[in-house]
């Protein structure tokens, strides 16, 4: 399940710009633990964001995606549009948060 | 466009050619067109801030670190009415060329850019 | 902008040494870099000051008679003295200490009285690189700047006081009294802005937009703990979104107050429309002439006003219209016996160091020879400290950071506790002892090399070369990265990569080594000077430098 995600989304001109927090530890796959083992990949590996149903974002991540993504975009809407945001990683483990654009 | 499945021979691939070769991208050409924003040094190889924008009419783009053992950071799906314009955030494990991918009309363009991860220290 | 205008750099009488006719309608005062120095100070400039690429031979990487010459300076003259490292000993003893909050107070009031309405702006490193300044946190150094009427400011060590401390100080002490801008320092998270970006105030009608430029690199130079939720970078296309602002909202004049280095300054002053002038900071280089940058949207003046409050910059505009038409630069040498010092503020530093002033006057030991810190590679005072570190942590090879504060020592001079925190008071103080292989050793002087002799100035962290003591090696200023060290020699023979050597250093960035809570270098080199009681002149560990045959930027020490 994972922790809450931070959205953002304001409209101005009839743009609407997103920003969003995902939570997330983002694990390469390089990583070594204190006992000097490799500690295994484990990401987000989809993002899909829809407003009013219709999707205006996807993005596919590798393992070269920060701890805790980020993401910054901009579609046409409009204030009180309703935002999902939804995550898959790795292991199966999804996430979805809303937000209503102001 | 909607979003494709996780290209696994993209995301897996070793080099810059086993990445453009599994998108299908050929080998990209260099465009002015493309803008890949980013810091010429970063603060934190672990998140290194990077941005692409066009004034193409873009429905796809893609981040690739040369020197990440996984080049291939991300790819997004830009649907019409969405803005050809995107920022995140990746992890550099040492200086190196940053390519932005931009899909236009079917064809792949590139920006590249190089950033640099320090060790640090020392200051006036 | 008219091209044509500049102080003559004539040699003034010491009685009319600061009379400075006024000019135009718009006046700016300018110091930077004093690293919390409230008393007056020796401070030699550097004779290693190397420019590679397109900075070869140009301002500000001048030394010595090029410098005088190229700035039409008579050598053997105040001026000379001010600017250069020639003859120093001699000089200093014939025009005495420089600086001094209270006789640059003094020097702020004069001007002010001919200047109505003058702005005072500090460019920051205005809270490090004193005793007084670490043990009160920075606040000795802000209530001084509030005694000095200082209007607006930006930052660079400041930020190693933690992020709650410079909070607390912006928004209680600074409140409606300085305005604390930074244009390129924005929230990790969502990228919201920390500080305002600039201010505007009118001076004799005229609106004037100041924006503020703080060390692009902090996270990068410094431990990035101290900031965990503020990003920097030089953030050029959001300043060039921020001056059309700060025009649009009617300024007629409009500076970016800037702690970038002199080199970048130089470059965003061709790449950014619509600044009249760069005041900057963080190299330290003393630059009597504005440099005229041609751009898109016409001429930027960049300055940098040296360090270590031993220069004033007065920057006048003569703003006719909706524009800056005219211009007078002059950065004036603070000399303390030319000046007298303010009693308000002679007695506000009385009161700071009360409580310290039995710590701050030990004696460790006394010095033979001239103790400096500043220039390319390493200067006498780090040979000091690379020897103490050698010694007591018992290490073939010693780094000690490429720092370009810290103050003078002549010879014959007691060495003070004070003199030893002014190299070394910072908050992360932390001495440490590592084995490392040749290859690691190379991998640090490439790295911290590249920092300094990028060609792009965007790349370079305006800092000097990694103090080195025991290991001697041979650089390439010229070439790429990777490639300039070479020779690296441990008595006499080669390092060899696989092998480990044992090395001994002071003020890491990393948090691992913030958490060892380590001996302060102050306690390791306040024991060892002790020990050595008097310092005797040495030679300097300086490596071969390749490629500068004919680089104006170095001069033999004469
Ligand atoms: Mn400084
Ligand atoms: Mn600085």
């Amino acid at each position: 399940m994972g922790d809450p995600m931070r959205i953002r989304a304001a409209e101005s001109n009839g743009t609407v710009d997103v920003k969003i927090l995902m939570k997330h530890d983002m694990e390469s796959g390089q990583r070594k633990d204190a006992s000097g083992k490799l500690i295994p990949a484990w990401f987000i590996s989809t993002v899909s964001v829809k407003a009013q149903g219709k999707e205006v974002f996807a993005a596919n991540f590798g393992s070269a995606i920060s701890k805790d993504p980020f993401l910054n975009f901009k579609y046409k809407g409009s204030k009180g549009d309703k935002l999902v945001v939804s995550w898959v990683d790795t292991k199966g483990d999804k996430r979805s948060d809303e937000a209503t654009v102001s | 466009a909607q979003a494709e499945e996780w290209n696994k021979a993209a995301f897996e691939g070793k080099s810059l050619d086993e990445v453009f070769k599994a998108l299908g991208a050929g080998t990209p050409d260099k465009s002015g067109a493309v803008v890949i924003n980013a810091p010429d040094i970063a603060e934190n190889g672990a998140v290194v801030p990077v941005g692409i924008t066009t004034n193409l009419k873009a429905n796809q783009f893609a981040i690739l670190v040369e020197k990440n053992p996984s080049p291939l950071a991300a790819e997004f799906f830009i649907p019409s009415g969405t803005e050809p314009f995107v920022t995140t955030r990746i992890k550099m494990a040492q200086t190196s060329n940053v390519y932005a991918l931009v899909k236009a009309d079917g064809k792949w363009m590139m920006a590249v850019k190089e950033i640099k991860v320090t060790l640090g220290g020392c200051g006036g | 902008m008219s091209l044509h205008s500049e102080w003559a750099s004539a040699q003034a009488k010491a009685h009319s040494f600061y009379d400075l006719p006024r000019f135009g309608n718009v006046h700016l005062l300018h110091f930077t870099d004093c690293h919390a120095q409230l008393l007056p100070v020796y401070f030699r400039e550097p004779n290693v000051n190397i420019g590679v690429g397109p900075q070869a031979g140009k301002i500000p990487h001048l030394v010595g008679d090029y410098f005088l010459k190229a700035n039409r300076i008579a050598s053997g003259t105040r001026d000379a003295h001010a600017f250069t490292y020639l003859d120093f000993t001699a000089a200093a003893h014939q025009y005495g200490q420089m600086g001094g909050f209270a006789h640059l107070s003094s020097l702020i009031k004069q001007l002010k009285v001919s200047r109505p309405g003058a702005l005072l702006l500090d460019g920051g490193d205005t809270w490090q690189g004193s005793a007084t300044a670490l043990w009160t946190q920075g606040q000795d150094m802000v209530d001084a700047a509030l005694t000095l009427g200082v209007d607006v400011m930006t930052a660079h060590w400041e930020m190693t006081l933690g992020e709650k401390r410079v909070m607390e100080i912006v928004q209680k002490d600074f409140q409606n009294k300085i305005s604390f801008v930074a244009q390129n320092i924005t929230t990790t998270d969502f990228g919201d802005e920390v500080f305002a970006p600039y201010v505007i105030r009118e001076m004799n009608g005229v609106p004037i937009g100041i924006i503020g430029q703080a060390f692009p690199y902090t996270p990068v130079a410094n431990p990035r703990y101290f900031t965990p939720n503020w990003t920097f970078g030089i953030q050029e296309q959001n300043l060039q979104k921020t001056i059309d602002q700060v025009r649009q909202k009617g300024a007629k004049a409009v500076v970016l107050l800037s702690h970038n280095g002199m080199d970048v300054d130089l470059k965003l002053a061709s790449r950014v429309r619509g600044l009249d002038a760069i005041l900057g900071g963080h190299t330290h280089d003393g630059v009597p002439v504005p440099v005229k940058v041609k751009n898109a949207g016409g001429i930027t003046l960049v300055t940098n006003a040296g360090s270590n409050g031993k220069f004033l910059g007065v920057l006048d505009f003569d703003v006719k219209g909706n524009k800056v038409v005219d211009f007078r630069y002059k950065l004036l040498p603070v000399f303390s016996n030319l000046i007298a010092p303010d009693p308000q503020m002679s007695q506000h530093i009385t009161q700071i160091r009360k409580p310290y002033e039995g710590r701050l006057s030990e004696k460790l030991a006394v010095t033979d020879d001239l103790l400096y810190r500043r220039g390319n590679f390493n200067g006498s005072f780090d040979q000091v400290i690379l020897d103490g570190l050698m010694a007591q942590k018992n290490a073939e090879i010693a780094f000690s950071p490429g720092f370009r504060w810290g103050t003078s020592l002549l010879p014959g001079q007691a060495i003070t506790m004070e003199h030893l925190m002014d190299q070394t008071a910072i908050t992360y103080p932390y001495t440490t002892v590592s084995n490392m292989t040749g290859e690691n050793i190379k991998t640090i002087l490439e790295d911290v090399a590249d920092n300094l002799f990028n060609p792009d100035p965007y790349y370079q962290q305006g800092g000097d070369m990694v103090r080195v003591g025991g290991l001697q090696y041979t650089i390439d200023p010229n070439a790429t990265v990777g490639k300039r060290i070479s020779e690296m020699r441990l008595n006499g023979s080669l390092i060899d990569a696989d092998k480990s050597y044992r090395v001994a250093g002071w003020a890491p960035v990393s948090e691992e080594t913030r958490s060892s809570n380590s001996e302060p270098i102050w306690d390791l080199m306040s024991r060892h000077l002790k020990e050595a009681k008097l310092i005797k002149p040495k030679k300097l560990n300086e490596p071969i430098i390749k490629g500068v045959a004919n680089n104006p930027g170095i001069a033999p020490i004469s």
